[in-house]
Formats: structure tokens, sequence, C-alpha cells
């Protein structure tokens, strides 16, 4: 597995001179050959400067970069960008405003004879469907021309490694649409190691075989998409790939109560401290019950799903969305369930371990049953909760 | 007000104004200012078809052959020497971590507010025959004779000199609005620093070093002054002798005419590499380019710089301060020149409000207007501008002589002769901040309730405030230093630190124009200074 690892990030600081907080801390990474890696996160939190450094367009402070087997940067070497072999697609592409699109696409194969370049201009030609457009300017080009001559260009000199920055940014929604599954399909097609950056989460988890979450310049979980969203290391991070509601868990023993139900931590944990469930918006189940203890506040109709924002016992409001079938008007009581399977719970930042379910639960019983039931004794101990607060 | 209300209407429905229904008040204003620019130009057309037969001869004469490719030559090697001083001084200040960075910068433009003649004065003063530096090699090591002063060497010399800044700011500027990325885009392509910078940040300067060599050959070709010193006579300097010499000024017209064709050649030949140069900016955020450690190179071409703005700016000034102080020493006796300091001040200052203020609409339309004659319109102001000044100031005397004699030699024709001249600096600089004003704005204001005219106080003016600033402060110092217009057109016995310095020198009494001399520099340099300051802060705190 190891020798087939193409960029290596070991420990590399980055602070920009004149800024207080260095733009990239102790940042690791390993991108295996033939892989498509994005890298996720808020803006400002160093992605940028990452593929900089990775390129050698920024020289790091600390730490090693390994660029297929060889050393490009650590503390005493530094490789200059044009010496590493890397494919660099900037957020506004860069494209050179007076030269041709055949022109920027040759210019980092300026050195090759002429046969080789005709026949590799033409081949990326074909492959990003610009042949039409050879003798065009980067000005005469629509955006998404633009990004498709600027994914060739970085394409031609056959780099190691091809990194993206931010693709997508400079597209209106519905041309982000198409073009993702453009590069989707071309990066496939040539079959290079990509390196992708986006602020997007859903460009992000589409595009990636595995995908790596930075914060505050460091990259805090690499994974594939599917545990990433289903398994976030941090709060943070869940709070990052998608839409997440954070339910707080009264702990009593190993056992939480929520307003959600009760459930058994896998851990002895300090009882002071803050413990809450994360639940996406998908998961949870709203029904109407007139004695249900949660109250429908807000109703949004977006076609394809109407979200509803419900305010829980404990004060807190939840965004769900509902398959348009469910009919809620505002001011409904509502009993409120969720996707146990789906669950996870974070002390604090940490994610913890949660046993899942109560014993009663894994009886066998169909699973609304058990939700209902675990409604009921919440509601209980709620009241009684508030009985206690009134003395 | 009925203009007013009914451009209000028409903006309502859209911003395609000049609409062919009723031009409006801004469309109308900037024709009148552009059709006075155009006056002298008619009027030498005018001139020389009347001369007819004489004008052809005047023409055809073997004499015009060479001073026509004195002229040309004069202007091509200036402009090709003033580019190769200004993109390496550019650069370095721009793109090297130089301590002083912005001082330097400011320093560099500096010989553009001194008058070329008092450069040449003090250079033959310094380095010709009999000169300063002669004298001390010839007593020192016994070299007698030092490379001509007079002539097309001194020349080009001093134009260089004075024109340098012109390729400077112009690249400067194109280097500060160029997209660092792009070069490192060709860098992560496999090109070193030097081949991106030959690749790619060359061929995006090019409409810049191409505008600033524009600048340089144009001052060239209607340069009086400094020709006038170092005895190099060109088209310019004969036009002025054929008008003051002959009773038959159809000749003369005929070569300012010719002049007119050569300039104008220029300015459109410049203005078709322009028009790529729009795509050449980029547009939105983008980090700032990451200054390079200084080598050896950058600190000579320090050095280089700093020489040339020694000779261009300190010459004339210890030139001048050694006739001061010797003139103290002898006690001679020096005229006052407080009125003419003053004047200066005056007429300076109104010939900038004036040209500021006829060349806002002009500005405004070209800027804004989607018609291509309205964007055209200051082409005319262009070619005037190509017009030599002796030429332009020769013709508005005729012109005034013979149709408006009321009018010869008084206050307000020397100011409107100083703004028909400067109008396209004052345009130049004022198009740029209309264009990048966003429209979306003035929409706003109108949607809340501002009329046409109010715009123009609430929220136009204020926002090119910097402009406006910049606008008037060039033109101050041009016209503070222009020598033809102010010799042929001041009313008699009013005089400036211009024509004192001229009478004085060309009679010889150096220590008379010693004075005027230190005040005329120092009424260009201040402003320039301060302006030149101001600006780079504001431009470092656009830069983050």
């Amino acid at each position: 597995m190891q020798e087939c690892v193409v960029v290596q990030v070991n420990g590399v600081w980055k602070r920009y001179p004149g800024s207080g907080l260095p733009a990239v801390r102790d940042l690791s990474l390993a991108v295996r050959a033939g892989e498509l890696v994005s890298i996720v996160g808020p803006s400002g939190c160093g992605k940028t400067t990452t593929l900089r450094l990775i390129a050698g367009l920024e020289r790091p402070d600390r730490g090693t970069i390994v660029i297929d087997g060889r050393c490009v940067a650590d503390d005493r070497r530094f490789v200059p960008p044009e010496q590493r072999g890397v494919g660099l697609v900037f957020q506004d592409y860069a494209l050179f405003p007076h030269l041709t699109v055949e022109e920027n696409i040759t210019f980092g194969i300026r050195k090759w004879n002429r046969a080789a370049r005709a026949e590799r201009v033409q081949e990326l030609l074909e492959l990003t469907s610009l042949a039409p457009l050879r003798t065009k300017y980067p000005h005469q080009l629509s955006g998404g021309q633009q990004q498709r001559v600027a994914i060739a260009r970085a394409l031609a000199p056959r780099p190691i490694v091809l990194l993206l920055d931010e693709p997508f940014a400079n597209l209106d929604a519905e041309l982000r649409q198409r073009m993702r599954d453009e590069l989707r399909q071309l990066l496939r097609e040539v079959g290079v190691t990509v390196i992708l950056v986006t602020h997007d989460r859903e460009e992000a988890l589409v595009l990636a075989d595995r995908v790596a979450v930075m914060l505050d310049g460091t990259i805090v979980q690499v994974d594939t998409p599917e545990r990433i969203y289903l398994e976030p290391r941090t709060r943070d991070v869940a709070r990052l790939v998608g839409e997440a509601n954070f339910v707080p868990v009264r702990l009593d023993g190993t056992l939480g109560q929520s307003d959600l139900g009760a459930f058994a931590i896998d851990s002895a944990l300090p009882t002071d401290g803050c413990i809450e469930l994360l639940v996406r918006p998908r998961d949870v189940v709203l029904e109407p019950h007139p004695e249900g203890l949660a109250v429908v506040v807000d109703r949004r109709f977006t076609g394809a799903e109407i979200l509803y924002r419900v305010v829980l016992a404990c004060g807190i409001t939840v965004e769900t969305s509902q398959p348009p079938s469910v009919e809620l008007p505002v001011g409904t009581r509502v009993a409120v369930r969720c996707n146990r399977a789906r669950l996870a719970a974070f002390a604090g930042n940490e994610r913890i371990g949660l046993a899942a379910l109560l014993e009663e639960h894994q009886r066998a019983r169909t699973s609304i049953e058990v939700l209902e039931q675990a409604n009921g004794r919440h509601r209980e101990s709620v009241s009684s909760a508030s009985v206690a607060a009134d003395r | 007000m009925s203009v007013s209300a009914g451009g209000a209407l028409r903006g309502l429905r859209g911003r395609t104004w000049p609409t062919r229904t009723r031009p409006s008040g801004e469309f109308v204003l900037a024709m009148l200012v552009t059709s006075l620019a155009l006056c002298p130009l008619a009027y030498l057309a005018w001139r020389a078809g009347e001369g007819g037969e004489r004008s052809l001869a005047a023409l055809w004469h073997p004499r015009t052959g060479e001073l026509l490719l004195r002229s040309v030559g004069l202007a091509i090697t200036v402009a090709v020497t003033s580019a190769l001083c200004g993109l390496p001084l550019a650069w370095i200040t721009e793109r090297v971590a130089l301590p002083g960075r912005r001082v330097f910068a400011v320093l560099f433009a500096l010989p553009l507010a001194v008058p070329s003649y008092l450069t040449a004065f003090a250079l033959v003063a310094v380095l010709g025959p009999r000169g300063a530096l002669a004298d001390l090699l010839d007593r020192a090591v016994g070299l007698e004779r030092l490379p001509e002063m007079y002539g097309f060497a001194g020349a080009w010399g001093t134009l260089t000199l004075v024109t340098f800044p012109y390729a400077y700011l112009s690249i400067r500027a194109a280097l500060r609005g160029l997209d660092p990325t792009l070069e490192d885009a060709a860098r992560v392509l496999g090109e070193s620093r030097r081949a991106a910078f030959s690749l790619v940040t060359l061929p995006l300067l090019r409409p810049a070093i191409v505008a600033g060599m524009l600048l340089s050959a144009l001052y060239a070709l209607g340069d009086f002054g400094a020709i006038a010193v170092l005895r190099y006579p060109t088209l310019t300097y004969s036009i002025y002798n054929q008008y003051r010499l002959s009773f038959d000024r159809s000749a003369a017209a005929t070569l300012a005419l010719l002049l007119v064709v050569l300039s104008a050649a220029a300015v459109v030949a410049e203005r078709r590499w322009r028009r790529r140069a729009v795509f050449y900016r980029s547009v939105g955020t983008r980090r700032p380019a990451s200054l390079q450690p200084p080598t050896w190179w950058a600190w000579l071409v320090l050095g280089g710089g700093l020489s040339l703005v020694g000779l261009a700016l300190g010459a004339p000034v210890s030139v001048a301060a050694y006739w001061w102080w010797r003139a103290r020493v002898l006690s001679e006796d020096m005229p006052a020149v407080g009125q003419a300091f003053l004047n200066s001040l005056l007429v300076g200052f109104a010939a900038a409000v004036l040209t500021v203020c006829l060349a806002l609409p002009v500005a405004r339309v070209v800027s804004q207007s989607q018609t291509s004659f309205a964007r055209l319109l200051d082409v005319p102001l262009w070619v005037a501008y190509s017009l030599p000044g002796i030429v332009l100031a020769l013709s508005i005397v005729s012109l005034t002589a013979r149709f408006l004699p009321f009018l010869y030699q008084t206050i307000p024709l020397l100011l409107l002769g100083y703004a028909l001249r400067f109008l396209p600096e004052a345009t130049g600089t004022l198009k740029a901040v209309f264009a990048q004003q966003n429209p979306r704005l003035e929409e706003a204001a109108r949607t809340l309730g501002l009329r046409r005219w109010s715009i123009w106080w609430r929220v136009r003016l204020p926002l090119a405030f910097p402009g406006l600033v910049a606008a008037l402060t060039l033109v101050f110092l041009t016209t503070v230093k222009e020598l033809p217009i102010t010799l042929l057109l001041s009313p008699i016995g009013f005089s400036t630190l211009v024509t004192v310095v001229w009478n004085a020198t060309a009679e010889a009494y150096w220590t008379h124009a010693a004075l005027p001399t230190l005040l005329l520099v120092a009424i260009g340099v201040i402003p320039m200074v301060l302006l030149g300051l101001w600006q780079e802060r504001v431009q470092s705190g656009q830069g983050g």
C-alpha cells in the first residue's frame, strides 16, 4: 500500500508573513495513485494554501512534501513549481488572455517535439470537446468552456497529480451540476491522481474516492464519503459535511435521556460533560400526535420535500425534511422519532461510542413501535423533570 | 431645467442614452467641448488649404523631409529608451521587496514635474562645453572633449530623462492590475521565473508599454523648450520659426498639419493595441503578488533609477541653487518673483479647475455610453493633444486675432489654451474612474428619488473623488510648467515663473533665473509627492 502513495504531506506548517495565525498547521495527507481526494472545509481554512504548498507556489515553514517518491520540500530542499510535475487548475482558471485555446493548452508542452505536441493537443481537445474552439481567445469563451480549457492545459504535460482549486466556484448553479458530472467522467477516463479543494460539501462527497475534512489549517478526518457522513469523528466535521441537528442528552449513569429517546452509552463518561445527539434532517420522522411534546413552528415547501422546523420539549429547534405526503400545519403537536441506526453522539467536540439501543429495543419489535415507546417514556421523564424544576 | 427633466425620464427607461430623439445634457456638453478642441485643428486645415500651391511647396521642400526624419527619429528613440528605463523600474517597485519601495515608487515619477527646458539648461550647464563637469575634467585629467551635449544626443538624453516616468507609471499600473496567478500558472506548467516573465508577463504588459511609449513619443514630437535649448531643430521648432519669421503662415500650417497626422497615426495605432488590453485585466478579488527578495540586479536597477531622477531633477535644482548662492554671495540684485509665483499658482489652479470641469461630461459620456459614436468622442481631444503646444498656441493666437480680437491676450483665453491642451490628461484619468463605478449605484440613487443632476453631486463626484484629485493635480502640474502657450497667450506684462525663467535664460541672466527655477521645481514636485504618497497609501490599503 505504501509504495503507491503519490503525494505525501507530513506535518506541514505555513504562516504568511504579517498574519497572526498559521494558514496551515501540522497538516498531513497521503494520496494514493489514481485516487481522487477532495479537501473540504469552510472558506479561509487553508485549503488553497495546501494546494499551493503541494504545487510549490508557497514554501512550507516546517514539514516535508513528497511527490512520487521524490522529496520536493523539507527543511533544506525546495523544488520550484516548474520541476514538480504537478498540474494545477486555478479557481479563476488563470487562462492566458493573450493566447488562444490551443496555445493555452500547448503552453506546458512547448518543449515537446512538434508531432508529439500536435497529437497531445488534439487528444485533449477531443477529450474536452473543445476542438471547434481551438482558435478562440479566453474572453470569447463561456465559464464552462474556460474551465475545460484550464483542465486540458493542466493535463497536457501528463502531471503526476492534478490539483483542482474550487473548480466550480465560478460557475452558476445549473452549469455547476453539469460540469461536475462531466469532470467526473473526464477524470475517470484520464485516470489521473487528483486532489480537489472545495467548500461545497455535496461536491466533495459526490466527486471523491476519499474526503479530507479541513478545519482551522489542519486535516481532521480522511475517509470515504460514506464514513465521513455517517461516522464523523468530531461535531465540527458532522456540521461541515451535512445539515445537522444536535439534541442535548441528560446523562443518567451510562443511560442517556433525550427528546429523541433514551440511549445506552458505551463507555463511562464524566457526568458533567455535555453530550449531544446528531440527527440529520432526513432521519427525523414526524407524526401528528395530540399529546406530542414537539410543535411545528415553520413549514417550507421546496418541491421534492417539505422542510419542517420543530421545537422539542427541551427547547431545541430541529430542522427536518419530510416527503410531500406529510402535511402538517404550523402549530401541530407532533411526536418526533428518528432513524436510530444513523444516530451519533458527541461529548463536547469528540464522538463517543453509542451502544445505540436500550435493552427493550433489542426485543424483536418493529422500529416504529420501539420509537413510539421511547417517546412515551421520554414524555414521562420530561414531565417529572419539569415538576422537579417547579419545586 | 427642461433638459434635465427629459433626461430623467429617459434615464428611467434604460441607460442607452444618448437616444436618437433628444440627446442628454451631458452629451450636448461633451459635444461642445469636443468641437471647441477641434477649432484650432480646423483653423490649421483651413489655413493650409488657403495656401494652395505654397503649402504644397512647403510640404515637398527637401528641408521638410529632413525635419520630418529628425522628429520621427527623436520620437522613436526617446520612446524606446523611456520604455527600457520604465519597465525595470516598474518591476522593482511593484514586485521586489525593496526597503522603502513606496517612497522610491513616488520618486521615480517626479521627473514629470520638471519642465524639459530646465533639465536641458542644467545638463548644458553641467555637461555642456565649458560646463561644470567639462571644466573639472579639463583641470583634473586634461580631458577636453565630452560627448556633444548639443544636437541629437543631448535632445535624446534630456527627453528620455523627463519622459521615462510616462512608461514607468503606465507599466506599473498594468503590473498592479495583472493577475499574479497567471505567472503561477506558467510556473506550474514547467517554466522558470524568467521564462514565465517573457512568455506571460511581458506580452500582457505590451499594451501598457506601448501606451507609455506613445506619451513619450508625443512629448518628443511636440517639445519646444528642450529642443530650443539644445539646438536640435525639429519639425516643431521650425514651425515656430516659420510662424515668427514669415508673413505667409500657410507653410507653417501645412507643417503643423503634417505633425498632427504623424501624432494622430501614433494615437490610432496605440488605440488598436489597447483594445485587447481590456481582457488582460483581471476582475474580482485575487491574491496579491508575492514580493521577491531583492537581488543584486534589483539594487542595480534602483541605482540606475535614482541616477535618472538625479539628472532630471537634481541637476536643475543644484545648478539653480548654485547660481542663487553665488548671487547672494556677490550680493547681485535679483528681481522679485513674488508676483510671478502667485500668478503661476493662480493660473495653474484656475486652469486645472476649468479643464476638469470641461473634462467631466466628456469622460462620463465616453465611459458610460453604448453607442460607438459617443465612445469615440474623446479621440479629437487626443488628436488635439498630439498638437504641439507651440502649434496650438499659434493657431489660437491667429484664430482670435482674426475673429475674436477682444479675447486676444486675455487671461480667459490663456486658461482656455491650457484647457484645450491638457483636456486629455483629465479625461483619461476621469474616464478610468467613471468606468470603474458600478452603474447599479446610480440606479439605486435614482430609485431613492435623486434627480439626474443631483446624482452628480451626491453619487458620482464623491465616488470619483480620488480621480478628481489626481486629474486636478495632473493638470495643475503640467500647466504650471507649460512654456509655449504661456509665452504666446499671456497678456502683456503678465509674468509667471515660466516666463521669468525663460526670459532670464534667453538673455543669459542666470542669477535671475535661479530663484524662479527653484520655485518652479518646488511647485511641481510638492503636489506630485503629496499625490503620489496619497495614492500609494490608498492602493496599499486596497491591496490588503
